[in-house]
């Protein structure tokens, strides 16, 4: 299913019913986002860069919680399974049996005066089989809730995540030397390292949940809460809010980037770096555009006069996949047309249409692209 | 019993006595006594339980047949990814209203109306207890209802689910008057949930014919009492959890604002305390129409009454210790996960053994396969696998995985419609005959059962697998490279396929009252007391109230008394036995017709509604409540007179 699907990094289609341009958006994805690694290398590079898939299978699990989540899984369903069918037969021989009685006289009580001991023992006997299969699958279920908890989290990577409508916020604490950073919609983990992510909420209450990694954990507000995960396996994985949190719930979606730990560190290095100066007239322009317009009073830009806190930080916004959390690809056109009419692409949202002239937006557009 | 000096009447010449030997003009005066008054004003002031039980029956099932259209207009919107036939916003109205109707509107007050149709004739009775009461919670309900739609269309549609999850619901986020009017309709339908709750209760523990002890009590009442019983413990917990809501948006206590030492969480742990018995309440009449129609298909008592009905109680408590499983998602501690995981998965014990001893019912009865019958057997296939996705998700490490997915879509529809509306289905189809007079044509009824059977597997089961494919659920479209589009379609097919089989089922419904052959007393030949009379029954239900000698009466030999006599017939006078072996005990006058339970039920509505707007409504909508009342209770001379002329004492 994932791989038969042409597009996986970002959600196109999703906001245009008309055709997508696949194409395209390939040739922006790989010239705006750094390769992930994970494909297999005999695809030419660009191929592969276009085919890593957007992951988000339960069953398909690339951590080693889910995975034991898989496997309770696959005993659950066997018993179940057994137990549906056992249950479909016993009504299929009452009925292939049937001594069919057409007419509706009252039936014939004689052979139902002395107890039925055969069928009482039948019934008592699959009832206490049945106690047996379910106190099975109770301690398999606690069995596998405690290797759950149990990941080791020595070394592990910490982030905060705070939910917002409809939005991701997220502040890497200092590691190992690195100093704290932030940003948004988009994690990104080194491969075989623990991570432990502290959920908050800024508004109402929303759910993390990557399904190719763990199972879910709620974002609440005024109680903190923890969920440990690890990637085994390099890829890209989706985690769609999972709590229903108003009007855009659907347009919410986390991306978790689990690449191998140089490159996560690579990453996570350029993410603390401060924005790079404007390297032309056209980019200065923007800037001061996005400083003296009201961008400013909700988003961060680090290294400019912007200092909003309301929504994304956008020190980066070109290291990041996609815009307005998985609404739309991240590339010049969908910006520019996100910072036009918000609305049109994620109705609802909270971003507001912001008035600029034609030259202001292009100016705006072209310094927002070299945010890197 | 027919000899006994106690029910004689000092002045018997004079008056008009009921009996298994009465006359017809006997007849005629009781059916006069117990019916309706006619006209307008007569319709208002209607108590007959069989009136209140036929309107109640239609309001829920109209308000099914609403959050269907509902639910059709969302599968249209999720046929293809990246629709916009509706906005966002309408979404979240959609599958707002869709849930509140479903869950308040149809599926609890249906089974309490369908209750409240049977039960009396069932146990024996004339009359339901308490109707005027009875009526009133009718009209509440209805109101209730009207006040919910009338909002949706000025505007005021609930967007924030139908478990109203708050800070979305709260003052901060919840604009507008939706939440209010979805808390309000709380207030109206938990209101009258709790008046029929007592009134079912109380006909049922008190007004069984003599001899009906509690160990021959059709599995039905069985199934009746028990769910009553939990509604009187678990609606208190929701009508605290929504009034409190209201009190947040409307006078600004901090329930649960985190920020004000208020707790997020204490809004869900108060709704699944009902949420999670409210599934029960549903279910287990369910499973009392499955146990009252086996018996006559499967020609044959049935299997195992003890354990059935001690599996009936035992789920009725394990029903209020689950209710944790609605929230694994949030910070629960591992002690508690594993209490209530234990509890989810061990509440199959119970509903298996029901199951267990309904195959043996089925294996070693002689089968009589009609459209009633079908439907219980489509139980046996859907409901056990929901329950099967239900063990799946009692388990935390599983439902982290499957809880707010599709998958969860996918298991409480096999759950509620394999468990409670193919059943009702069954229960239409089985006890319409008795309500109108005329059968369902048994053609229509198979092709209505299969469109139905097939569609609710088309739609439902991809549903399944789109959950472990990672979609959602309470999303208002999704993109086409997630890979969902030719599962939601099936899925949308199958919503239509459900659509048709419900149109032939009114077809059928229409047809029948219109030309359908005339049933008879008892056309399935059935084995408790309803099938013993008329059908429909006389507004009296029976000639003679009969005496029970057996747990199915029209199948045991009969036995002697067969009857009791001497109840007046010009009077509204019910014989009243003990709770636990139906010993005739008294013998009350009942309330007449009367328009003050109506008008009591608009001044009610006058202020719920009211106080959605203003507090103060709280106090100036009283005074019209406590008048109306007063007039309610206000006993007139006729009444006292006619109560001191049958006065004796042993």
């Amino acid at each position: 299913m994932k791989r038969s699907c042409a597009f996986f990094l970002a959600r196109p289609g999703l906001l245009r019913p008309r055709r997508t341009h696949c194409a395209r958006h390939r040739r922006a994805i790989a010239s705006t986002v750094p390769v992930v690694s994970g494909v297999s290398v005999t695809m030419p590079a660009a191929l592969a860069r276009a085919a890593i898939p957007l992951e988000h299978n339960a069953l398909a699990p690339a951590g080693i919680q889910a995975e034991h989540i898989v496997r309770l899984w696959h005993l659950t369903l066997v018993v179940c399974g057994i137990v549906f069918a056992a249950v479909l037969v016993g009504v299929l021989f009452a009925l292939l049996r049937r001594r069919t009685a057409q007419r509706p006289q009252p039936p014939d009580l004689s052979g139902n005066v002395k107890p039925e001991r055969r069928t009482q023992r039948a019934v008592i006997g699959v009832s206490v089989l049945s106690v047996v299969l379910l106190v099975g699958l109770v301690v398999a279920d606690v069995l596998t809730d405690r290797a759950l908890s149990k990941l080791p989290v020595a070394d592990a990577l910490h982030i905060q995540l705070t939910g917002w409508q409809w939005w991701w916020q997220a502040r890497y604490p200092a590691d190992h030397g690195r100093p704290a950073f932030a940003t948004a919609n988009e994690l990104h983990v080194p491969v075989g390292r623990p991570v432990v992510v502290a959920l908050g909420a800024g508004d109402v209450i929303h759910s993390f949940w990557v399904p190719s990694l763990h199972g879910k954990k709620d974002l609440l507000p005024g109680i903190t809460s923890t969920i440990e995960f690890r990637a085994d396996r390099a890829g890209v994985y989706d985690g769609p809010c999972a709590e229903f949190c108003g009007a855009e719930h659907a347009l919410m979606a986390l991306r978790v980037v689990a690449e191998p730990a140089d490159r996560y560190a690579a990453w996570a290095a350029a993410q603390t770096a401060t924005a790079a100066a404007p390297a032309d007239a056209v980019a200065a322009h923007g800037m001061q555009v996005f400083e003296s317009s009201a961008c400013a009073s909700c988003h961060t830009v680090r290294g400019t006069h912007a200092v909003g806190l309301l929504g994304p930080d956008l020190t980066h916004l070109m290291t990041r996949q996609t815009l307005a959390a998985g609404a739309l690809a991240n590339n010049a056109a969908n910006l520019s047309r996100w910072i036009r009419d918000p609305n049109s692409v994620k109705p609802g949202t909270t971003m507001p249409a912001v008035r600029l002239s034609t030259p202001d937006l292009q100016a705006l557009v072209v310094w927002l692209t070299t945010l890197k | 019993m027919n000899e006994s000096d106690a029910f004689s009447h000092p002045d018997a010449k004079a008056r008009l006595f009921d009996g298994p030997d009465a006359s017809a003009a006997t007849r005629s005066a009781l059916a006069l006594t117990w019916a309706d008054p006619p006209g307008w004003l007569g319709a208002l002031a209607a108590i007959n339980h069989k009136t209140i039980a036929r309107r109640f029956i239609a309001t829920t099932f109209t308000f099914f047949l609403l959050a269907g259209v509902l639910a059709l207009v969302m599968r249209l919107q999720l046929a293809r990814p990246g629709n916009r036939i509706v906005s966002p916003d309408t979404y979240d109205a959609l599958f707002t209203m869709h849930g509140t109707t479903m869950m308040f509107l149809f599926a609890v007050p249906v089974m309490q109306a369908v209750a409240a149709y049977l039960i009396p004739l069932m146990v024996g009775a004339r009359s339901i207890a308490f109707p005027r009461m009875n009526a009133y919670a009718y009209w509440v309900f209805l109101f209730g209802c009207l006040t919910l739609y009338g909002a949706a269309l000025l505007g005021a549609a609930p967007q924030a689910g139908w478990f109203s999850y708050v800070p979305l619901a709260g003052p901060n986020y919840g604009l507008g008057k939706g939440p209010d009017i979805w808390a309000q309709m709380i207030t109206f339908t938990e209101l009258s949930a709790l008046l029929e709750a007592v009134v079912l209760i109380t006909t049922i523990l008190k007004m069984r014919a003599p001899g009906m002890s509690l160990n021959r009590m059709p599995l039905f009442a069985w199934a009746t009492l028990v769910t009553q019983f939990m509604v009187i413990f678990a609606m208190p917990s929701i009508m605290f959890a929504s009034t409190a809501l209201i009190l947040d948006r409307l006078v600004g206590t901090q329930f649960y604002n985190p920020s004000l030492g208020g707790d997020v969480l204490l809004w869900q742990h108060l709704f699944w305390f009902f949420g999670h018995p409210e599934v029960y309440l549903i279910f287990i009449p369910a499973l009392g129409f499955i146990s009252s129609i086996l018996p006559t298909f499967a020609r044959r008592p049935i299997f195992g009454y003890t354990a059935i009905v001690l599996a009936l109680i035992a789920t009725a408590f394990l029903a209020f210790g689950l209710w944790v499983h609605h929230m694994f998602a949030t910070s629960v501690p591992a002690l508690g996960k594993s209490f209530f995981t234990a509890a989810s998965v061990m509440i199959a014990v119970p509903s298996g053994i029901q199951i267990y001893c309904w195959i043996a019912t089925l294996i070693t009865g002689r089968l009589n396969v009609k459209t009633p019958l079908l439907f219980v057997l489509a139980f046996f296939f859907i409901l056990v696998l929901g329950g099967m996705t239900g063990i799946m998700l009692g388990a935390v490490p599983l439902d982290v995985q499957l809880h707010d997915t599709y998958f969860v879509v996918a298991h409480l529809h096999y759950v509620l419609l394999g468990g409670a509306v193919f059943p009702l289905f069954g229960a239409l189809y089985y006890w319409f005959p008795k309500i109108s007079g005329r059968m369902l044509d048994e053609g229509l009824g198979r092709w209505h059962f299969w469109l139905f059977f097939i569609g609710f597997n088309v739609a439902f089961f991809p549903m399944h697998l789109l959950g472990l494919q990672g979609m959602p659920r309470r999303v208002w479209t999704y993109s086409s490279g997630m890979g969902w589009s030719d599962l939601n379609l099936l899925s949308s097919i199958g919503a239509a396929t459900i659509a048709v089989s419900i149109v032939l089922f009114l077809v059928n419904v229409v047809r029948a009252r219109w030309r359908g052959e005339p049933a008879g007393r008892d056309p399935w030949g059935g084995a408790t007391l309803e099938w013993s009379t008329p059908s429909p029954p006389p507004p009296h239900n029976f000639d003679a109230i009969p005496v029970v000698h057996g747990r199915d009466p029209l199948w045991d030999p009969p036995g002697t008394p067969a009857y009791v006599s001497g109840l007046a017939a010009d009077a509204r006078e019910v014989l009243v036995t003990t709770a636990l072996d139906a010993v005739p005990d008294l013998r009350p006058l009942f309330p007449v017709p009367s328009i003050w339970p109506f008008v009591s039920a608009v001044a009610t509505t006058v202020l719920f509604i009211g106080s959605i707007f203003t507090p103060w409504a709280i106090v100036w909508g009283s005074v019209p409540v406590v008048a109306a009342l007063t007039a309610w209770f206000w006993p007139t001379r006729r009444q006292n007179a006619q109560a001191l002329a049958l006065e004796r004492r042993p």
